[in-house]
């Protein structure tokens, strides 16, 4: 769970890191995404080989991810020992003590983020469903699509279950790999990393469609 | 002052169990939480209803018998046993609702009493060192460094009363089963089986069908012995370690 | 000697002797007993059973122990885990002549100083063998993890305790009990998950099964489904713990009971010295009548802390408000040597007279102050805390009230039982198979029991003589098998079963509580810190009577088959009456102070416990019958001379 978490993870810095050279105009971001990516460790590995590497990569995570997610919801549910659909029937501190309202987000954030993904991935890697009209140029492609309202309000959506997911995720990641060193979960310099991890991914993935659909960026 | 309270009536594992409302009058700010029920049981009894079960035995915050829920926390607002509780730390007129550990592997037995029996087999899958009866060398052969023994020593105070899953929204054992490893695995004495201890621990605390630990935290919050959360990273990293040299 | 009103309430039988207390040098005597003692041969343990009931230090450690040994143990408790005994609550420490200090402690001085503590009332050969296992005790604890305190350099750490001059008690901050005990349980768990022990939670022993003259095993409920059980063995071992709770309000837990013992004396077993009590100086004072347990606090706060009351009783106005001169020191006054560190039961004593005069403070008028104003403006406030914070807190926990602005208030409270069941040097008691090993045997203490010994005790039983003395006999076994439908076994459940039904049927209008709260009160007021002729002979009506209400008129609520907290509690008090009864005849009968027992008719004209060697060193055993019989065990010290103490 943890690895393959991380391993989305990395993939998003790197992605967020791509799409932010969208505000270096067309050419860059197109040549970027048509050519030094596909063409990564060329000619060491065909055309495209190593962005193939990176999505089976990518696909195994979620697989694993959310196979392990499911499994973990199930037996986790189970040993909560609910009665009647609630746990405690009290209706004081349904919050807990001192839970972040991430970490109650992290089974349906979850799910919002696959679906997000497949439906992202299916408007941006080919020519499936365009929004605001096909395209060859990606960067075309993007402009069309964050002209839209519902786009954007989606990929909102779905960058805001990011945000979450790795507020308490990344913490979460590192301390079941060991590396927590504190008493407590709130004074975890984890917890503040990932609450800066989760902000910088979220803004820095809004920047792109913000300032398309704002500011009319790149029409 | 006065308090209602709502309390959690089951007459046993079989029975469904409900929610029941019963009234105090002038109770005492300085009256243990317990001392509250007592009374409430000795209403209860000579009214011909039946006095609520609880456990508790030393009423001095060490054996780790007693513990409910109280409002929704586990042994309610203050950071302390429920018997060392006082009745000081609520408002005259507060309703109060009392419900027992809530956990799969700690099924109820009648109204707020759950068998914990889960913790001794998790014990007996690895919580010990090996030390035969007489076999013990002289107790300064090894000398043990100040800090090791403290933090072996914080761990060690764990009372085994199972709040930590009471409060954990997954219900896993994972800082009890990390107080444990921790004692132990902080001390010269325990490493010899320090691996083995760590994986039968986990197997066994999955097994009694404890929640996996997400890390939310809680946990260490409600624990009236303030167990630190990075035991359970201590853990984890033993048990990597064990994994990594192929244990399982 | 001129005849003893006690006789009216008992008969007295033949003087005892403990046929296996080994003679010759007192150093040589456990080494040359435990190579007399005979040996299982290992092929032979797994035929052998034993039943050990009780899992405090004592039970724990002998069911570890004799488990790995090989024997097939059973063992008991009436707690949901046997890490629960009581024994998890001990605070100060545990005792051992290491002299690791190097401060001239020895096995000798500790055996020395057992038994002058002891005042003179406890046994030469055992106490020191306790002395002499007590180095071993500390090494297997260490062994097993047990994190006690350390110094800097990684060596064991020491502090002194109870009044003696060297340091000689290891200890784990505030909770040495809890840490002992968790090493005892996850040994015996170790034993439970090898299948060498069967580990019976939640089960509490209502009867001792005796077949031809010997203890074969005994009769418990499961407290869950109430189901009555017979277990049989080849031997059984009680360690029960005290009986504190005779008094209702003690220090001990709330379910800590005399009946495991109480059934055995029933069926022969002697009650030696029941009347020994002892009463802790430093407790958390009664704040109301629905007071259920008191709450002990480290005697070392006597160390720092200064005790008083005010010159006039009702004086309501704050402590610190009241000037020095209006204030009475009492313990430095009268006792100016050792002022504030007096013994346990003389600075009892003295609180109690104070508030018997009314010049006791709080609610009720019973307590005294435990001042730290000097301390503080002395050391300041940071050392107070580093030395005393955790008991600063626990007291504020408990009263809601800040000690480090107004002093403490305290009372003396019942905290440890010296009396229990009789155990020759074997630890066995006159039943023939038999054991009683920790609190609930007559034990090591004498009449008093020194600070951080019970821990020493408990342990010494378990780890380290009942494993020889047990497999001693043992070795003639197995003995024939017992099955349930033998007439000594049907007639015990019988026994059991007709009580339970009889709790039942009452239905009375008191509460058990309500009559284990009165019997409290009695013992407390007659057969409690002062004891006097008059006194304890009208306790012996009082709860006679007060027995007679409970039997035709208490309330137990529910049915058997079903976890019934109410119908254990009966069980409990209606043997505490009985006990209460004994209690009183014994402490009639010892027409003398010594210990944790104080008859204000022998005192000296500065009212020092005045002992009476020449007409009651012995040990009073009590066998039961319709009226008990008194049996003494006379005691001769060879190697301590005999003296009386005095702190003046
Ligand atoms: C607050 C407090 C502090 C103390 N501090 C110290 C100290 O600092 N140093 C020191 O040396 N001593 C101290 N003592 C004394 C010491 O703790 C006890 O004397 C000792 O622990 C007794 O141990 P035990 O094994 O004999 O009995 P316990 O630990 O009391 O165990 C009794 C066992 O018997 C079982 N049992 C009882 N009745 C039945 C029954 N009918 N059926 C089935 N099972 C039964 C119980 O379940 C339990 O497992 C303290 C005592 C108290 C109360
Ligand atoms: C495919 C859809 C996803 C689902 C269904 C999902 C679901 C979950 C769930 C249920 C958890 C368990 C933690 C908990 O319950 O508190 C979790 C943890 C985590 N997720 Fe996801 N998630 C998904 C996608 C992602 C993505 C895209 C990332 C990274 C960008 C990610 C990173 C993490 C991390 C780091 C953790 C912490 C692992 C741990 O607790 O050890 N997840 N996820
Ligand atoms: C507004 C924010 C985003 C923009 C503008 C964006 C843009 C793009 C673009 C242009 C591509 C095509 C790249 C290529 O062809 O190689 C792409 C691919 C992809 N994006 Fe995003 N993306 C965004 C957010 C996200 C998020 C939040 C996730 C995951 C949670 C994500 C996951 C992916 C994946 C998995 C691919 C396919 C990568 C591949 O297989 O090559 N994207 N995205
Ligand atoms: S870890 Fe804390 S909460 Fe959990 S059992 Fe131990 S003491 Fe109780
Ligand atoms: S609350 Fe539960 S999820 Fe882990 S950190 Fe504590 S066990
Ligand atoms: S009753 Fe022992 S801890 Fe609360």
């Amino acid at each position: 769970m943890a690895v393959s978490g991380l391993v989305m993870l990395g993939y998003l810095l790197v992605h967020m890191y791509g799409n932010l050279k969208f505000f270096q105009g067309r050419e860059t971001f197109d040549s970027y995404l048509h050519d030094t990516l596909p063409h990564m460790f060329y000619p060491y590995l065909p055309e495209g080989g190593m962005l193939w590497i990176i999505r089976v990569l990518l696909l195994a995570a979620v697989v694993v991810h959310a196979y392990a997610a499911v499994t973990l919801w199930r037996r986790n549910r189970a040993a909560a020992g609910y009665v009647g659909g609630t746990r405690y029937h009290s209706k004081h501190n349904r919050t807990g003590i001192q839970r972040s309202y991430a970490s109650f987000t992290m089974r349906w954030g979850g799910v919002v983020l696959l679906l997000f993904i497949i439906g992202h991935v299916a408007q941006m890697m080919p020519n499936w469903l365009s929004p605001g009209g096909a395209s060859d140029s990606k960067y075309e492609r993007t402009v069309n699509g964050f002209e839209i309202w519902w786009v954007v309000l989606l990929y909102t959506i779905g960058l805001l279950a990011v945000g979450f997911h790795l507020w308490h995720g990344f913490w979460s990641a590192l301390t079941t790999l060991g590396q927590n060193y504190s008493p407590t979960r709130r004074d975890s310099t984890w917890t503040r990393i990932a609450i800066g991890i989760s902000v910088l991914l979220t803004a820095g993935f809004l920047s792109v469609p913000f300032a398309i659909f704002f500011f009319g960026a790149g029409s | 002052m006065n308090i209602t309270v709502r309390v959690w009536r089951q007459k046993n594992a079989d029975d469904k169990g409900k929610m029941v409302t019963y009234g105090l009058e002038d109770v005492s700010e300085h009256m243990s939480f317990l001392e509250m029920l007592d009374v409430l049981n000795e209403q209860l009894t000579l009214s011909d209803d039946d006095p609520i079960a609880f456990d508790h035995d030393c009423r001095e915050g060490i054996c780790g018998a007693c513990g409910v829920v109280i409002n929704g926390i586990a042994h309610g607002p203050e950071v302390t046993t429920t018997c060392q509780l006082h009745m000081r730390s609520f408002e005259d007129g507060a309703v109060i609702d009392i419900e027992p550990w809530r956990a799969g592997a700690f099924p109820v037995v009648k109204d707020l009493v759950v068998d914990r029996s889960a913790f001794d087999r998790v014990i007996q899958a690895g919580g010990y060192i090996s030390a035969p009866t007489g076999s013990a060398p002289d107790a300064h052969a090894v000398p043990v460094p100040k800090d090791d023994a403290d933090h072996a020593f914080d761990a060690a105070t764990c009372i085994g009363c199972g709040a930590c899953v009471a409060a954990c929204p997954n219900g896993s054992a994972m800082l009890f089963t990390a107080a444990k490893i921790t004692h132990l695995g902080l001390l010269p004495q325990g490493q010899p089986e320090r691996e083995s201890r760590v994986i039968g621990m986990i197997e066994q605390h999955d097994h009694e069908g404890f929640g996996g630990c997400t890390n939310i935290g809680e946990c260490t919050s409600a624990c009236p012995k303030g167990i630190p959360l990075d035991t359970i990273s201590q853990l984890n990293r033993d048990l990597l370690g064990a994994l990594a040299h192929g244990k399982s | 000697m001129t005849s003893n009103v006690s006789e009216q309430f008992h008969a007295t039988g033949a003087d005892i002797h403990d046929t296996r207390a080994p003679s010759g040098p007192i150093e040589r005597r456990w080494d040359d007993h435990k190579f007399n003692t005979l040996l299982v041969n290992p092929a032979n343990r797994r035929k052998l059973s034993v039943i050990v009931v009780g899992t405090g230090l004592a039970g724990a450690s002998a069911a570890a122990t004799l488990g790995e040994a090989g024997y097939k143990v059973k063992s008991f408790c009436y707690q949901d885990s046997p890490r629960r005994a009581h024994s998890i609550a001990a605070q100060g420490g545990i005792n051992a002549a290491k002299n690791y200090r190097n401060d001239g402690d020895s096995i000798y001085r500790l055996f020395y100083d057992t038994v002058k503590g002891g005042d003179f009332r406890a046994r030469e050969s055992n106490v020191y063998r306790l002395a002499q296992v007590s180095v071993n005790i500390i090494d297997q604890c260490v062994a097993q993890g047990v994190p006690f305190a350390r110094e800097y350099g990684g060596l064991l750490d020491n502090r002194s305790f109870g009044g003696v001059q060297v340091s000689r008690t290891f200890y784990a901050r505030g909770q040495t009990g809890q840490q002992l005990l968790i090493g005892a349980y996850q040994a015996l768990e170790r034993q439970i998950a090898a299948g060498t022990v069967e580990m019976n939670t939640r089960h509490e022993m209502l009867e001792l099964i005796m077949v031809d003259d010997k203890a074969r095993g005994v009769i418990v409920r499961d407290m869950v489904s109430g189901e009555i059980q017979t277990h049989t063995a080849d031997a059984v071992v009680l360690a029960t713990g005290g009986y504190g709770n005779v008094f209702f309000l003690s220090t001990n837990a709330m379910g800590c009971n005399v009946t495991a013992t109480w059934r055995a004396h029933r069926k022969g077993a002697y009650f030696a010295n029941p009347c020994y009590t002892q009463i802790h100086p430093t407790c958390i004072p009664v704040s109301g009548d629905y007071q259920s347990k008191l709450t002990l606090m480290s005697e070392s706060l006597r160390n720092d802390g200064r005790i008083w009351v005010p010159k006039v009783g009702g004086d309501d106005r704050l402590p610190s408000d009241i000037p020095e001169d209006e204030r009475d020191y009492y313990l430095e006054r009268i006792y100016p040597a050792f002022g504030n560190l007096v013994p346990r039961d003389i600075a009892s004593r003295a609180a109690k007279y104070q508030c018997d005069d009314g010049r006791g403070v709080g609610p009720g008028g019973l307590g005294v102050y435990l001042d730290f104003a000097d301390a503080i403006s002395r050391l300041g406030r940071a050392e107070v805390e580093a030395k005393y914070g955790n008991l600063f807190d626990m007291y504020a926990q408990i009263t809601g009230e800040n000690p480090y602005e107004q002093p403490m208030r305290i009372y003396p409270a019942v905290h440890y039982t010296m009396g229990g069941l009789w155990v020759d040097y074997d630890l066995q008691s006159n039943l023939t198979g038999l054991f009683v090993a920790g609190e609930a045997n007559f034990s090591e203490h004498g009449a008093n029991r020194l600070g951080a010994s019970a821990l020493m005790q408990g342990l010494a039983d378990g780890y380290f003589v009942l494993p020889y003395t047990l497999a001693n006999y043992l070795a003639d076994g197995p003995y024939e098998k017992v099955d349930d439908d033998h007439p000594e076994v049907v007639a015990a459940r019988q026994a059991v079963e007709d009580r339970i039904a009889k709790f039942l049927a009452i239905n009375g209008n008191r509460t058990v509580d309500s009559f284990h709260k009165e019997l409290g009160q009695i013992m407390w007021d007659y057969c409690g810190m002062e004891r006097t002729e008059e006194g304890l002979t009208k306790a012996i009506g009082l709860i006679r009577d007060l027995k007679d209400e409970f039997w035709s008129n208490v309330k137990v609520a529910g049915v058997n088959e079903e976890l019934n907290q109410t119908l254990e509690r009966a069980g409990r008090v209606a043997d505490f009456f009985e006990l209460g009864e004994l209690m009183c005849i014994d402490a009639l009968n010892r027409r003398e102070s010594c210990g944790g027992h104080f008859r204000a008719e022998s005192q000296t004209e500065d009212g020092e416990a005045l002992r009476n060697d020449d007409d009651f060193a012995y040990v009073s055993a009590w066998e039961f019958g319709d009226e008990p019989t008194l049996h003494k065990e006379p005691l001769d010290y060879e190697y301590v001379e005999m003296k009386s103490r005095s702190y003046k």
